[in-house]
């Protein structure tokens, strides 16, 4: 199975705390990966380092490798920008540009990076809007603005606007804690369904969701990789004490 | 009713909060008041539109001053403007240094310092090279707008949530058209908001322009001489000994208020945002 993304010795930290300690862990291709551990443990540091949004936060600083596609991410000569197109992110809480309307939003990685035919944009809008499962509830809205939607509305046109500038990879950040069920097992269905052309990152909170969606699962504990495997193995017989406990509910 | 110690406390605060008002408030109705009662009478077309009169010919008015005001509030603007916002956009997005905060510093001060300082800088500058002349009185009020412009483009920026710069980011957007595109254009309202204060603000300086615009009887001729202006044009006639100039220096007064009033109207209708939420 081909491997996406190689973690090799990840370290990283803010300022001199360090958030994460020495990980190693391969990302499948065309898969979804679950992270899960208790808050505070580095799962969203982790997912960061793997599109270089890490570096973003003042003083955060890192060390090892993160290989995409056999290439070293953080070598040099890479732009992070390049790498943030091809791994895009979804965050915990929604958020859409405010000044913004709904195609708009969309398309805005591309309008920024330079596409201006409107034709162009109109269809990558439909597009994005119809693979993020958004198309029919805002199609006669297109001109409103972005934050007059609802909370899972929102989620999904952040996804369709991940999804917009054609990433590889795209990372998930606990993208349903601030949904209801319903808005939550819309964007669970999605996943299942995009994860026939990009491959999955997704970190949460939520056990039964990781259970659900992933195919792989990665446990964290205080900004260490405790454990890694398929996930049916790591719910129904977890090598490690830690992770039995955590999954049973007995600490986090 | 029944009383007791924490619905009295509460009146006597909102009594106590509610009289502030008042007392702030007073003083700048008494001002309109008193400049609408004595000016009114002073404006007509001709007080709009005319130049002044030589001592002792009765009408004239004040266009030239009106028309010189645009014109150095707008030279003021063309300075003052994008290097306030410049340096707002320095302070909030990469001040996070020793500059910055020496920056940050320095507008504190420019803020805080009074007018006649700005006119001396203009003064000393300019005038005494090229003489009085309306750039030298837009680049005095410049210095007054800038510090302004800066501060509240900062708070502006400021304000806009970290999540969305985040959100451009990545989407592979570099920083600097997420800075342009996101972070501005969320802040807008405030950044317009900010500009249009400071020209409200520095519009009606006299202290700076008498040591650099000087004034002119006369339409502008040029920007590089001498012009009138509405806080200047209203010095000289108040400080004349003649009551109908006196009624001509409320008159100009009023109409300096008005054109403010309506530039905080403005703030007023732009800040209304553009999308419902
Ligand atoms: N911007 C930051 N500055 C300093 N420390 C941070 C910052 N963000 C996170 N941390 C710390 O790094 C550790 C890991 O955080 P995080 O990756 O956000 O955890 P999780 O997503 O698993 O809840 C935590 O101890 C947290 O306090
Ligand atoms: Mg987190």
């Amino acid at each position: 199975m081909p491997e996406k993304i190689t973690i090799e010795n990840l370290n990283a930290w803010f300022e001199t705390k360090q958030a994460l300690h020495d990980i190693n862990l391969s990302i499948q291709e065309n898969m979804i990966t679950a992270i899960i551990g208790p808050s505070g443990c580095g799962k969203s540091t982790f997912i960061r380092c793997l599109n270089r949004m890490h570096e973003v936060v003042p003083k955060a600083k890192i060390s090892g490798k993160v290989l995409v596609d056999g290439k070293n991410i953080y070598e040099s000569d890479v732009d992070p920008v390049d790498i943030r197109r091809r791994i895009g992110m979804v965050f915990q809480k929604a958020n859409p540009f405010p000044t913004m309307s709904i195609s708009d939003n969309v398309v805005a990685g591309l309008k920024l990076s330079g596409v201006k035919d409107k034709k162009i944009l109109d269809n990558i809008a439909e597009e994005s809007l119809k693979k993020a499962a958004l198309w029919d509830e805002v199609k006669n809205d297109l001109n409103k603005s972005g934050v007059s939607l609802s909370g899972g509305q929102q989620q999904r046109l952040c996804i369709a606007r991940a999804l917009a500038v054609e990433p590889e990879i795209i990372l998930f950040d606990e993208p349903c804690s601030a949904l209801d069920p319903i808005s939550t097992s819309k964007i669970e269905d999605l996943m299942l369904e995009l994860k026939e052309k990009y491959t999955i990152v997704i970190v949460t909170h939520n056990m039964q969701q990781a259970a659900r969606v992933s195919d792989y699962t990665a446990f964290f504990l205080y900004g260490k990789l405790i454990e890694f495997g398929e996930t049916n193995q790591i719910f129904k017989k977890p090598m490690e004490k830690s992770t039995e406990d955590y999954i049973v509910g007995r600490f986090g | 009713m029944k009383w007791n110690k924490r619905k009295l406390i509460d009146r006597i605060m909102s009594f106590l909060t509610a009289a502030c008002v008042v007392i702030a408030i007073i003083p700048l109705l008494s001002i309109l008041y008193t400049v609408t009662l004595n000016g009114i009478s002073a404006i007509n077309i001709d007080f709009l539109t005319q130049l002044p009169k030589p001592v002792g010919e009765a009408g004239g008015g004040l266009g030239n001053a009106i028309q010189g005001t645009f014109i150095v509030v707008g030279i003021a603007c063309l300075i003052g403007l994008p290097v306030g916002i410049l340096s707002g956009v320095y302070l909030s997005e990469y001040g996070e240094n020793k500059f910055g905060r020496m920056v940050s510093f320095v507008a504190d001060v420019l803020t805080g310092t009074p007018s006649i300082v700005a006119g001396i800088f203009g003064y000393t500058f300019i005038v005494l090279y090229f003489g009085f002349s309306a750039i030298a009185g837009g680049v005095a009020i410049s210095v007054l707008m800038i510090p302004i412009v800066a501060r509240t483009t900062e708070e502006s920026l400021k304000l806009v949530p970290g999540s969305l710069r985040e959100a451009s980011l990545a989407l592979g957007i570099p920083r600097w058209k997420t800075i342009l595109h996101i972070v501005l254009s969320t802040a807008m309202s405030g950044i317009i908001t900010g500009a249009l204060l400071a020209i409200a603000r520095v519009s009606g300086e006299t202290a700076p322009l008498l040591l650099t615009a000087f004034g002119n009887p006369f339409w502008a001729v040029g920007i590089d001489k001498p012009i009138s202006t509405l806080p200047a044009q209203i010095f000289t006639y108040a400080i004349s000994p003649f009551p109908d100039w006196h009624t001509k220096a409320w008159g100009g007064a009023l109409i300096l208020i008005i054109l403010i009033l309506i530039l905080n109207i403005g703030v007023r209708l732009i800040t209304r945002r553009k999308y419902r939420v």
